[in-house]
């Protein structure tokens, strides 16, 4: 690790305000920065700590959605959409490990967009709101590409709103070292339509599937995606898995979703 | 009926207590007043020339004590292999140079090139960011085929990649060419022991302490054998005579064979204490472990097995190479000649045996003992092509294995390749097996899965391990160049409680638990009166550490004969006390009698006496009460065991769930059975994520892929099922004092190709054409197999 500077702002504006700094990046549950500050693989000159913003915390459940505060851990979010929305409880309670859910952030996840992230699925497939300091942002237009999103270099998250679907299910086949999603398909069921959302598979990070999306608004059976598959050269393939392998998955998971739901 | 003391007690773990609630003195709590940290300047790539190194900026920054790179350390020994192996030819095998730090060239990724030493970590990371290093990219030799076809040498020195052609036994090849050519039947197998990184929970550390004023060093070091690294380090490497050397290792998290060997590490940080006059640190990362821990397995192997009709084994074939990595670690040359050869019988009468094994560097991290060391190399291949003898003939595979076995009658029993099995009895463990993995309910079970889904599968397989390698003699004249000797002091102190210093190390095995269990039952005396010390050359007795499951064979025996001349002597005092003739003086529950007398003495007087000598015949009898034994054994000890597996494969996506997993051991007589289940436990978990999860992957430029546990995936408590063990089965050894044979490595040995032959099982009775996936069998390896 290398040295930095520590700020704990009470405030968003004090935040805002801190991230203005040369070399400042926000901190939250520290999951995933600290880490890679310990392999010396980030600089940061200065890090803006989320963890005494309690206007950062918290979840609001209305009639059609969740609201969940950027710097909620997994933890409370498994605890108190369990209710409201299962499927997202459900996704936050099987993230790494206790520690890990009582540190991690939904906003980290988020706003780090890794391709093998839970959270980008969730978002994606609910069409949820990720609300900034600034802007609110759709997430069709949030998730750029594997680490990429729109967020603005001192741009914070605030929350993020997730309207909550008819029904909904999240299976995730676990990549076996990490257990982050080597696959994760996450499925809602709308009145109006069906939105299918992938993580882990694709190169160029978390996407909606429009074909199954199609079939199933179409028909809402897992017989409705028979013959149906994702582009394989899209996908990722390393050491735990080919295109051919996880194309493979993102039918079985995003079938036994829709069974699920 | 159950005891609560001694041989037999499921004693309570002393050790718990300590290590439960954070006590444990592990190498890293340990802190010298006025220490300095190293951080050591690693290669980042596999293979190349080192043109140039730049320590001037280095040296210049803040906290920098000294910068040393493999210059520096000119007329240092480089790091000693403990066994020298005779080729085929009887050519000894090539052995090139070891560095501390790397000279001339770097060859793997994690070789060391500079250390630096500072005040702290943080500045000697930093300053170690400003060595400038010019090096020169060498093609990375990885592949071992590749490898001995020439092109890049990993040794320019040498001339070639292969360290030796090894074969066994020699005289013995042609007439295995022949059966085979001449077998009714000959079923083949190529595979892979996938490579291993040992993962012991806590990470190497190293801490050199030198005292200018009387010349002594003293290294703080995670070991399983301390004194063979004073040893190895004293003499070879920095010629520093024993008596100026201590080394300690105290509460050690776990080796699993990677923490036996000799590592540059410790000669440096010793060394650079003596240079500098101040104490030195290292304490790996996690991200270090991976690449300088050495690796366990990696070979490749092809395996013949000539059988008749009805399924008789009648000759062995196999032909293997081996993965040394970069340099010859302390003793991976043993590793799959002796300790794989050897035991390529198995448990059964196959009477032509020829093993070769062409062992060949490469640029990957050293690679050496891992739990079970060769013997799971040589038990995977033969209960794998086994397996598919069996299917390919029709026979069942319990049956074809009952009608190959060494018959109890049969004992003792010399294999072809070398061994003498002294005593043995696997139909009665193959029989224990049958009911407590309820094989007969498998039917029933596989059809329950199938209304979920599922393809459940059945596998079946026999081990049989070696332990406690000895007699000293004999492993002299294979090569090694240690003694396989343990020792143990028994001090009994004035008022009769008892201290036992062992050459053995425990760093997780309990022997703390189960050393006093011995003890007390021969002296009569409460376990509680008795401690063990160990892991610190200063107080225990020369001694060759723990590894290969020889603790209780070895050191319990050293152990059983320092506490015979206890008695033995004590018979003798009390004798004295009690007016009487040694002869004729009888010892039992801790107390001394007169035979056919009412006249007797306790333990604790005679131990008294024997400190506070008044009355005591000092013309015919030393005072004090302590006595020290070394012991070598006759022959290795022989556990074997038979173990089955029940998986669950999900077709759709490859997912292998174990449902069951029963082990029917026999370790002849049992010290403390719930300990031997826990070694067993360990065992079994350790073989099922190498059969299914664990695999250190290079690509072909030698970077490691699966370098951090993002990539690397142990095994959980939530992959494996309730195991169901049972070490009823016991067939004494017949020629150490305990009849013990060791139960460390059972687990790891066995399990693997119990797991793989489930997983084939349940794929061919779903229909599928699979004979056989390399490990491990990971989801998407198992539904490749299935789509490929
Ligand atoms: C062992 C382990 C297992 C895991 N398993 C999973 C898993 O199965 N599935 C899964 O989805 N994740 C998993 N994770 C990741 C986990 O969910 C992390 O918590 C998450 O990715 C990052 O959240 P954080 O709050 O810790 O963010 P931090 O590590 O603090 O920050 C991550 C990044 O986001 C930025 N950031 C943080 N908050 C904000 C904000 N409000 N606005 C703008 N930028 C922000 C930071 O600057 C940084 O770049 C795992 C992590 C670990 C260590």
């Amino acid at each position: 690790m290398y040295s930095f500077e520590f700020e704990r702002p009470t405030t968003i504006d004090d935040a805002v305000a801190a991230l203005s700094r040369s070399g400042a990046q926000v901190i939250a549950g520290g999951q995933t920065l600290i880490p890679t500050l310990k392999n010396r693989l980030a600089s940061p000159d200065v890090l803006v700590s989320l963890g005494a913003i309690s206007e950062l915390r918290g979840i609001s459940v209305s009639s059609g959605s969740v609201v969940v505060g950027a710097a909620t851990t997994h933890a409370e979010v498994a605890h108190s959409a369990a209710e409201a929305f299962p499927a997202l409880s459900g996704l936050a309670n099987n993230i790494g490990d206790p520690a890990v859910r009582n540190r991690g952030t939904v906003g980290g996840s988020i706003a780090n967009n890794d391709p093998s992230a839970c959270y980008p699925a969730a978002a994606l497939a609910t069409g949820a709101t990720i609300i900034t300091n600034s802007r609110r942002i759709a997430a069709d237009d949030f998730f750029l590409g594997i680490f990429e999103t729109a967020l603005d270099e001192d741009e914070l998250i605030t929350s993020v709103e997730f309207p909550i679907p008819a029904a909904a299910n999240y299976q995730k086949f676990e990549q076996p070292a990490s257990r982050f999603a080597l696959v994760g398909a996450f499925v809602s069921r709308f009145d109006t339509c069906v939105r299918v959302a992938i993580t882990g598979a694709a190169d160029s990070g978390v996407f909606r599937w429009s074909e199954a999306e199609k079939a199933l608004t179409a028909s809402f059976s897992p017989d409705s995606l028979a013959g149906l598959s994702v582009e394989a050269d899209d996908m990722i393939s390393d050491v735990h898995g080919s295109q051919a392998y996880r194309t493979n998955l993102v039918a079985v998971m995003t079938r036994r979703a829709v069974a699920a739901c | 009926m159950p005891r609560d003391q001694g041989i037999g007690a499921s004693s309570a773990r002393r050790e718990d207590v300590r290590f439960l609630t954070g006590n444990g003195r592990y190498t890293d709590d340990f802190n010298v007043h006025g220490q300095k940290y190293v951080h050591f300047l690693r290669s980042d790539v596999a293979h190349g020339r080192i043109r140039s190194v730049n320590t001037l900026a280095a040296a210049a920054m803040p906290g920098v004590i000294a910068v040393f790179t493999g210059e520096d350390l000119e007329g240092i020994g480089g790091l000693p292999c403990g066994w020298l192996v005779t080729d085929r030819h009887g050519e000894p095998m090539n052995e090139p140079g070891h560095p501390v730090l790397a000279v001339g060239k770097v060859r793997h990724v994690g070789d060391p090139i500079a250390a630096v030493v500072a005040d702290s970590v943080a500045e000697a990371s930093d300053a170690a960011e400003a060595i400038e290093v010019d090096i020169e990219e060498l093609p990375a030799v990885i592949n071992m085929a590749a490898a001995l076809e020439g092109g890049s040498l990993v040794h320019d020195e040498i001339g070639t990649n292969l360290c030796y052609d090894w074969g066994f036994v020699e005289d013995s090849r042609e007439a295995v060419d022949a059966a085979i050519a001449e077998a009714e039947h000959v079923t083949s197998l190529e595979l892979v022991n996938n490579r291993l990184v040992a993962n012991a929970m806590e990470p190497r550390v190293a801490l050199g302490d030198y005292n200018a004023s009387n010349d002594e060093s003293t290294l703080y070091t995670t070991s399983q054998n301390p004194h063979v690294i004073r040893l190895l380090m004293g003499a070879f490497v920095l010629q520093i005579p024993e008596h100026k050397l201590r080394v300690v290792a105290p509460d050690v998290g776990g080796g699993f064979g990677s923490k036996i060997f000799h590592y540059a590490e410790e000669a440096f940080c010793t060394l650079a204490s003596r240079r500098l006059r101040v104490p030195v640190k290292w304490t790996a990362s996690r991200s270090e472990a991976f690449v300088t821990d050495a690796h366990g397995r990696d070979h490749v192997t092809k395996i013949d097995l000539a059988l008749s009709k009805d399924g008789k084994f009648k000759a062995i074939r196999t032909s293997t190479l081996a993965n040394l990595g970069a340099y010859l670690s302390t003793f991976s040359t043993s590793v799959p000649t002796w300790l794989h050869g050897t035991l390529m019988a198995g448990n059964y009468t196959t009477p032509l045996v020829y093993v070769n094994v062409r062992a060949v560097f490469t640029n990957t991290v050293p690679v050496d003992a891992y739990r079970g060391a060769g013997r799971p190399e040589a038990t995977f291949q033969l209960e794998r092509v086994i397996d598919k003898a069996a299917r390919e003939l029709g026979i069942d595979p319990v049956e074809i294995r009952r009608r190959n076995f060494v018959q109890p009658d049969q004992f003792p029993y010399a294999t072809p390749v070398a061994l003498e099995y002294d005593t043995g009895n696997y139909p009665a463990t193959m029989d224990k097996l049958v009911e407590i993995a309820d094989l007969d309910g498998f039917a029933a079970r596989a059809e329950e899965s199938a209304s979920r889904g599922r393809l459940r599968g059945l596998g079946v397989n026999c081990y049989i391990e070696a332990c406690g390698i000895a007699p000293s003699n004999l492993v002299g004249q294979l090569g090694a160049r240690a003694g396989l000797y343990e020792s143990a002091t028994v001090r009994v102190n004035a008022t009769g409680s008892v201290t036992v210093m062992t050459g053995c190390h425990s760093h997780g095995q309990s022997h703390e638990t189960t050393f006093p269990q011995v003890v007390s039952d021969m002296l009569g005396i409460d376990e509680g009166q008795i401690n063990v010390l160990h892991g610190d050359t200063a107080n225990a007795p020369m001694g060759m550490g723990t590894y290969g499951s020889r603790s209780i064979a070895v050191g319990g025996s050293a152990i059983v004969r320092a506490t015979e001349k206890i008695v033995a002597k004590a018979k003798r005092i009390a004798a004295h006390l009690m007016e009487a003739s040694a002869d004729d003086i009888e010892f039992a529950d801790g107390v001394f009698s007169v035979a056919g007398t009412d006249k007797s003495v306790a333990w604790g007087d005679v131990c008294l006496t024997a400190y506070v000598p008044h009355n005591y015949p000092l013309d015919k009898l030393e005072p004090g009460l302590e006595e020290t034994a070394f012991y070598d054994p006759a022959n290795f000890t022989f556990p074997a065991g038979a173990y089955a597996c029940e998986v669950e494969v999900d077709t759709d996506t490859g997912a292998v769930e174990i449902c069951s997993f029963a082990a029917a051991d026999d370790f002849g007589n049992v010290i403390n059975p719930m300990i031997v289940d826990g070694q067993v436990h360990g065992g079994i978990a350790q073989g099922v994520g190498q059969a299914l999860r664990e695999h250190a992957i290079y690509d072909s430029n030698g970077q490691l892929l699966t370098g951090s546990y993002m990539d690397y995936a142990m095994p959980r408590a939530d992959d494996l099922p309730s195991l169901v063990v049972d070490h009823s089965c016991q067939t004494p050894c017949t020629h150490n004092p305990l009849g013990v044979k060791g139960c460390g490595e059972a687990g790891a040995i066995g399990s693997p190709p119990t797991v793989v032959n489930a997983v084939i099982d349940a794929l061919q009775r779903g229909g599928y054409d699979v004979d056989h996936i390399d490990m491990p069998l990971s989801p998407s390896r198992v539904w490749e197999a299935i789509n490929g």
